[in-house]
C-alpha cells in the first residue's frame, strides 16, 4: 500500500555514481578545519569528523574488498561491521568510523604492499 | 528400539585418522562403521594449524610421513577436494649458528628419505627473504612440504568414506565396549537418544584426545596428557609469506593462505580435557614472537584466536598399531600435535594391518607396548 | 598473571558499557559506596541511543535538536555520568576484546591491558539486525543506525536522496530526523503492512507515550508528503560502483526509486560476544529471534558474579535499559553482601520489576507490529552476498546445506567461511541462520549460534608489544577506586 498513489508514474533521473561524494553536510559546518591527505591528495575536513566522514565527503568509497575488489563505503558507522578499515601511510590500520581526523593524517584507501616483499 | 548393526571394522572417532581409516578400509571392500560423537573433523582434526610437513619429524616418523605425503598429492581423486593443499615448502628457521648446525645435522638424517632439504644462510638468505625479521639467521627449506585447510580436509575424508560405503554416524557417542567371544560388542547413543548396538570383528581406536578412554577399557591406558595448542588468524593481507614457517626449537609457526590470512600457532591455552580456551598470556608472548619473526605483521589485525584438545604422549610419538591385550584391536591416537600430515598415511597403514595383518611401514616406535 | 585470586578478599566491580544501562548501574553502585570500573568503547558516555557528538570539536546543536523528544532522558544520562566521574574509574575509548573467568582483556591507545573483576556487569547494547538483499554491499547502503549516527554524531546525511527501508520504529524515527534536518527523504519502505501495527495496538498502549511518539513521526512524515510504502518486499539495490536506485515489490508490481543512499534495518540485535566468552548459558529467545544469554528477572546470568542489563541481553529499549541497569546493580549489591532487605529497597525493586514487565509487554507488541519478513531467505538469489566480509554468497551456503554437510551454523562457518571475517558474524549471522532454517526445514533455533571467539573485534597484533603484563595486578594491593597502575 502506498500513501502516494501517483508516485510510481513520476520518472526520476538516475544519479550518476561518480558525480558527487556519498555524505552530505547538513549542519555544524562552522567547526575548525583540519587538513589531511587522501591517497596522497590534500583534502580538508572539520575537527570532530571521523576519518570515514572525511573520506565520504569527498568520495563514494573507502576501501575495496580483498577478494572481488568491489568498493565499500562503510556500513554500520558504529564499529560493528568492520567494513571501514583503512591504512595510514605509516602502516597503522585504523577503523575509519571510530577514528577522528587529525591534522597531517595521511590516509590510504588502497593497501600498500608489504615492505621488502 | 535398539538399532543393531554388524561390521567387519568399527572405527571409533571421526577425526582425520578415523575418517581416512574408514575410507581406506571401505575401498578395500570391508564393511566399515565410523562413529563420531560430535561432527567429523570438528575436533583437533579441524582446528589444528594445518601444516603438512615431513621436515622436523624424528627419524622414526619419517617412513610413515613419506608414505602419508604421497597420499596428499592424490586428495582430489581420493576425497573430491584438494583441501586447499599448497606445496609451499616448509622453511624451518635458525636463530643462531648452533641452530644452523642442528638443521645441517637433521638434513643429513632426513635427506635419505627424500626430503631434499636445502640449507640457506647469510646474505643469500637475507635477499631471498627480506620480509623475515633479523632474528632469523638462516633456515632449512623442504620444498615438497606445505599446508592445507584442516576445516575442509577432515570432513572431506568422512564424506568420501561414506561415499565408499562406510556407515558414518555423527552425533553418535560410544557408551560401552566389551569383547564377547571373537567379537567386539559396542553400545552407542545418538544425540536424539536412539541407541545402537554393534557387533564388529575389528575395532579401531581413533578417538584422538579421548583415545585413552578406549585404551583404558582394554587395560592399556597410556600416559597421555591433553594439550591445548593456541592458534590465531589475521585479516587477509597482501601475499608475502612464501612458505609454511617453523622455527628450530619450536615456539611459533606461521603460514599464509591464498586468501591472504596469516595463521599463527604457538603456546598453550587452558582446558579441562573436554573444552579449551586460549590464554591471553600466550597471545601476548606469541604475538610478540610473530611480530619479531614477521615485522610486517605488527600493523595487521588479529581476527580470532582458538584452541582445541590434543593428546600428547611423553615421547611426542603417537600410538599406532596392535593392542597388546586384545586381538583385532588397533590403536591410532596420541599424535601430540603432529597428526595432520600423518593421518592419511595412518589410515592406509591401519587398513594394511586389518587386511594383511602387517604393513611395510615401520611402526615399532609407535607400539603401545612401550608404555606397558 | 595470577589466576588464584581470592574473590572474597577484595571486590572489583566492573561495568562494560556506558549506555543507559551501564550509567544507571554505576549510579546505583556509587550510591551504595562502591566505585566501579566503567569501560566504554566510545569516547563519551551515552551508548548508541544517547550518543554524544565528539567533545571539544565545536559541535553546537542542542540536545533538543540531537535527541528530539528524548532530549530530557539523554541529558539526564549524560549529566549523571558527569557527576559520577569523580567517583568511578571511567575508561573511555577502551575495547574489551576478551573475557575470562576473572579478567577482561582490554585495548586502549594501542596498549593491551588486563582488568580483573570479581563482579562484572555486561551492558554492551545492540547493533541493527541486518537481513540482506541483493546489492546491500554497494557503497551508499547503510544500516538505519548508521544513518542516525551520521546525522547525530557528524551532522551529515548518508546521501543526497535517501531511501529508508526495512521495518521497526527506528525506520520512521530516522526518516523523521532526516527530513526534519533538511535531508531529502525519497521514500520509507516498510516491509510490514499497516494492519500488523493496528493488531499490535493493545500491547503498544502499555507504553502510551512511546506509542504516541511513534504515531507522531509517521504522521509528520505523511503530512509533509514523504512517500511511505507498507507491506512491501525489498528486491534489490542497484548501481554502478555505488547505489543509484532501490527496487521493491508491492503486490505483483516491481517499482524502482532513484536514490544515492539507502538506510535499512529490521530492528536490533544484541551484542552478546562477551557474555559468551564469560561462559554464560544461552537460550533461544523467540521474541528476539536470537540466542540470548540467560538472565533472571534481576539480571543475574548463569555465571555467579556476571550480570546482564540493557539491549545487550535482549532488545527492550533505552527506558528498560536504565531500569535494568539499576536492577542488576541492586542484585550485585545484594550478592556483595550489602543489606538490601530494607523496605525502601524492596519497594524500589518491586517498582523496577513492574516497570520492566510493562515494557516487556510493549516489546511483544513491537515485534508483532514490526516483525522481520518471514521466509526472507526464499527471496535471496544464489548470487547475493550473505557474508560481506568474506564475500560468501547464498548459493555457496545452500549447496553446503543441501549436500548434508552442515545443519548447524558453526559447521556451516567452518566449511563455507560465512562468519569468519572481521565482523565475526555480526552482519551475516542472522541471515546464515535464516538460510539454514529455510533449507533444512527446521526451526531457526536448531540452526544454533555462532560461538564467540576472542578478540571480539579486530585488534592489531602489536598490542602484544606494548602492554602492562609485567605489572602484576594484585587485587589486594589496589584500593577500589584506584586505577590499575
Amino acid at each position: 500500500m502506498t500513501n502516494l498513489p501517483s508516485a510510481a508514474s513520476v520518472v526520476q533521473p538516475l544519479i550518476a555514481a561518480d558525480a558527487a561524494p556519498q555524505f552530505v553536510r547538513l549542519t555544524e559546518t562552522h567547526r575548525k578545519q583540519v587538513t589531511l591527505t587522501l591517497d596522497g591528495v590534500a583534502i580538508t575536513a572539520l575537527t570532530g569528523d571521523t576519518v570515514l566522514s572525511a573520506v565520504l565527503l569527498h568520495a563514494r568509497r573507502v576501501r575495496d574488498t580483498e577478494f572481488s575488489g568491489e568498493p565499500r563505503a562503510g556500513f554500520c558507522l558504529m564499529g560493528a561491521c568492520q567494513d571501514c578499515w583503512v591504512q595510514l601511510e605509516e602502516g597503522t590500520r585504523i577503523r575509519a568510523c571510530s577514528t577522528f581526523v587529525k591534522d597531517g593524517m595521511r590516509v590510504l584507501t588502497r593497501p600498500l604492499g608489504v615492505t621488502g616483499a | 528400539m535398539t538399532e543393531k548393526l554388524r561390521f567387519d571394522v568399527l572405527v571409533v572417532g571421526g577425526g582425520l585418522v578415523g575418517s581416512s581409516t574408514a575410507l581406506m578400509l571401505a575401498k578395500r571392500g570391508l564393511k566399515v562403521g565410523l562413529f563420531e560423537r560430535r561432527y567429523c573433523g570438528a575436533q583437533a582434526s579441524g582446528v589444528n594449524y594445518g601444516g603438512v610437513r615431513r621436515q622436523g619429524r624424528p627419524a622414526e616418523q619419517l617412513p610413515l610421513a613419506v608414505r602419508a605425503r604421497s597420499i596428499w598429492d592424490r586428495l582430489p581423486e581420493l576425497v573430491g577436494t584438494d583441501g586447499e593443499f599448497v606445496v609451499s615448502g616448509h622453511l624451518r628457521l635458525a636463530r643462531s649458528v648452533a641452530d644452523l648446525a642442528a638443521l645441517e645435522a637433521y638434513a643429513q638424517l632426513a635427506n635419505p628419505y627424500g626430503l631434499d632439504l636445502q640449507l640457506m644462510s647469510g646474505p643469500t638468505f637475507r635477499r631471498r627473504y627480506p620480509w623475515l625479521g633479523e632474528a632469523a639467521v638462516g633456515g632449512s627449506l623442504c620444498p615438497g612440504d606445505g599446508h592445507a585447510n584442516p576445516r575442509v580436509v577432515s570432513p572431506a575424508f568422512a564424506r568420501a568414506a561414506r561415499a565408499a560405503g562406510a556407515d558414518v554416524r555423527e552425533q553418535t557417542a560410544v557408551t560401552n565396549i566389551v569383547r564377547a567371544g571373537e567379537r567386539f560388542v559396542v553400545q552407542a547413543r545418538h544425540d536424539s537418544g536412539a541407541v545402537i548396538e554393534v557387533q564388529s570383528d575389528w575395532l579401531v581406536n581413533a578417538a584422538g584426545a579421548w583415545g585413552n578412554t578406549v585404551a583404558g577399557s582394554f587395560g592399556e591406558a597410556i600416559p597421555m596428557e591433553p594439550i591445548y595448542p593456541n592458534m590465531w588468524v589475521t585479516e587477509p593481507l597482501p601475499f608475502f609469506i612464501d612458505h609454511n614457517l617453523g622455527v628450530y626449537g619450536g615456539g611459533i609457526y606461521a603460514r599464509q593462505v591464498t586468501r591472504g590470512n596469516v595463521v599463527i600457532g604457538g603456546g598453550r591455552g587452558l582446558g579441562d580435557g573436554e573444552y579449551a580456551q586460549p590464554l591471553t598470556e600466550t597471545t601476548r608472548t606469541v604475538m610478540r614472537a610473530a611480530c619479531a619473526l614477521l615485522p610486517a605483521l605488527k600493523d595487521a589485525l588479529l581476527l580470532r584466536t582458538w584452541t582445541g584438545v590434543e593428546g600428547s604422549t611423553p615421547d611426542d610419538n603417537p600410538v599406532i598399531g596392535f593392542s597388546r591385550t586384545t586381538p583385532r584391536l588397533l590403536h591410532a591416537f596420541g599424535f601430540s600435535g603432529g597428526g595432520f600430515l600423518l593421518a592419511p598415511g595412518v589410515g592406509e597403514v591401519l587398513s594394511d594391518l586389518v587386511v594383511e595383518g602387517a604393513t611395510s611401514t615401520p611402526l615399532d616406535a609407535f607400539s603401545i607396548e612401550r608404555f606397558a | 598473571m595470577s589466576t588464584t585470586i581470592d574473590k572474597n578478599s577484595m571486590h572489583r566491580v566492573v561495568i562494560v558499557g556506558a549506555g543507559p544501562a551501564g550509567v544507571r548501574a554505576a549510579e546505583t553502585l556509587v550510591a551504595a559506596g562502591i566505585a566501579p570500573v566503567v569501560i566504554d568503547e566510545a569516547p563519551r558516555a551515552g551508548g548508541q541511543i544517547y550518543r554524544q557528538p565528539p567533545a571539544d570539536a565545536g559541535f553546537a546543536r542542542s540536545k533538543r535538536t540531537l535527541y528530539g523528544m528524548e532530549a530530557g532522558k539523554a541529558d539526564a544520562v549524560h549529566s549523571t555520568m558527569t557527576t559520577l566521574l569523580a567517583k568511578i574509574d571511567y575508561r573511555p575509548d577502551t575495547l574489551v576484546w576478551g573475557c575470562g573467568a576473572a579478567q577482561l582483556d582490554t585495548f586502549h591507545a594501542g596498549r593491551q591491558r588486563t582488568v580483573l573483576h570479581s563482579h562484572l556487569l555486561i551492558a554492551t547494547g545492540a547493533t541493527d539486525r541486518v537481513l540482506p538483499f541483493p546489492g546491500w554491499t554497494l557503497p551508499g547502503v547503510y544500516t538505519l543506525g548508521a544513518a542516525q549516527i551520521a546525522l547525530k554524531s557528524q551532522g551529515c546525511a548518508i546521501g543526497r536522496r535517501v531511501v529508508f527501508a526495512g521495518t521497526g520504529p527506528l525506520l520512521y524515527l530516522v526518516a523523521y530526523q532526516y527530513a526534519k534536518a533538511g535531508a531529502q527523504v525519497e521514500a520509507v519502505l516498510d516491509t510490514n503492512p499497516f494492519s500488523r501495527q493496528i493488531a499490535a495496538t493493545p500491547r503498544l498502549l502499555r507504553q502510551p507515550s512511546t506509542f504516541a511518539k511513534g504515531l507522531y513521526y509517521v504522521g509528520w512524515l505523511a503530512a509533509r508528503g514523504v512517500r511511505i510504502e507498507r507491506g512491501v518486499t525489498l528486491v534489490r539495490a542497484t548501481g554502478d560502483k555505488a547505489v543509484q536506485a532501490m527496487t521493491y515489490r508491492d503486490g505483483d508490481q516491481e517499482l524502482t526509486i532513484p536514490c544515492d543512499a539507502v538506510g535499512f534495518g529490521y530492528g536490533l540485535r544484541s551484542e552478546t560476544q562477551l557474555a559468551d566468552l564469560a561462559g554464560c548459558r544461552f537460550r533461544f529467545d523467540a521474541l528476539n529471534r536470537a540466542w540470548l544469554p540467560e538472565r533472571d528477572s534481576a539480571g543475574r546470568s548463569s555465571v555467579p558474579g556476571v550480570y546482564l542489563a540493557g539491549d545487550g541481553a535482549g532488545i527492550a529499549g533505552a527506558d528498560a535499559a536504565e531500569l535494568a541497569g539499576r536492577r542488576a546493580a541492586l542484585a550485585m549489591l545484594e550478592d556483595l553482601g550489602h543489606r538490601v532487605g530494607s523496605a525502601d529497597v524492596q519497594a524500589q525493586v518491586a517498582k523496577l520489576d513492574r516497570q520492566l514487565a510493562n515494557i516487556a509487554q510493549f516489546r511483544i507488541g513491537l515485534e508483532q507490529a514490526f516483525a522481520p519478513p518471514p521466509d526472507c531467505a526464499s527471496h535471496w538469489p544464489d548470487n547475493m552476498t550473505v557474508c560481506r566480509c568474506e564475500e560468501i554468497d547464498a548459493g555457496t551456503l545452500r549447496r553446503c546445506i543441501r549436500a548434508g554437510e552442515a545443519s548447524e551454523i558453526n559447521r556451516l562457518k567452518a566449511l563455507t567461511r560465512v562468519g569468519m571475517g572481521r565482523c565475526q558474524g555480526r552482519m551475516c549471522g542472522a541471515a546464515a541462520a535464516e538460510l539454514l532454517s529455510a533449507e533444512t526445514g527446521k526451526p531457526i533455533a536448531e540452526a544454533g549460534r555462532l560461538r564467540g571467539q576472542a578478540p571480539i573485534k579486530p585488534v592489531p597484533l602489536s598490542i602484544a608489544m606494548m602492554d602492562e603484563a609485567s605489572q602484576a595486578d594484585h587485587l589486594a594491593a589496589i584500593p577500589e577506586h584506584a586505577r590499575d597502575d
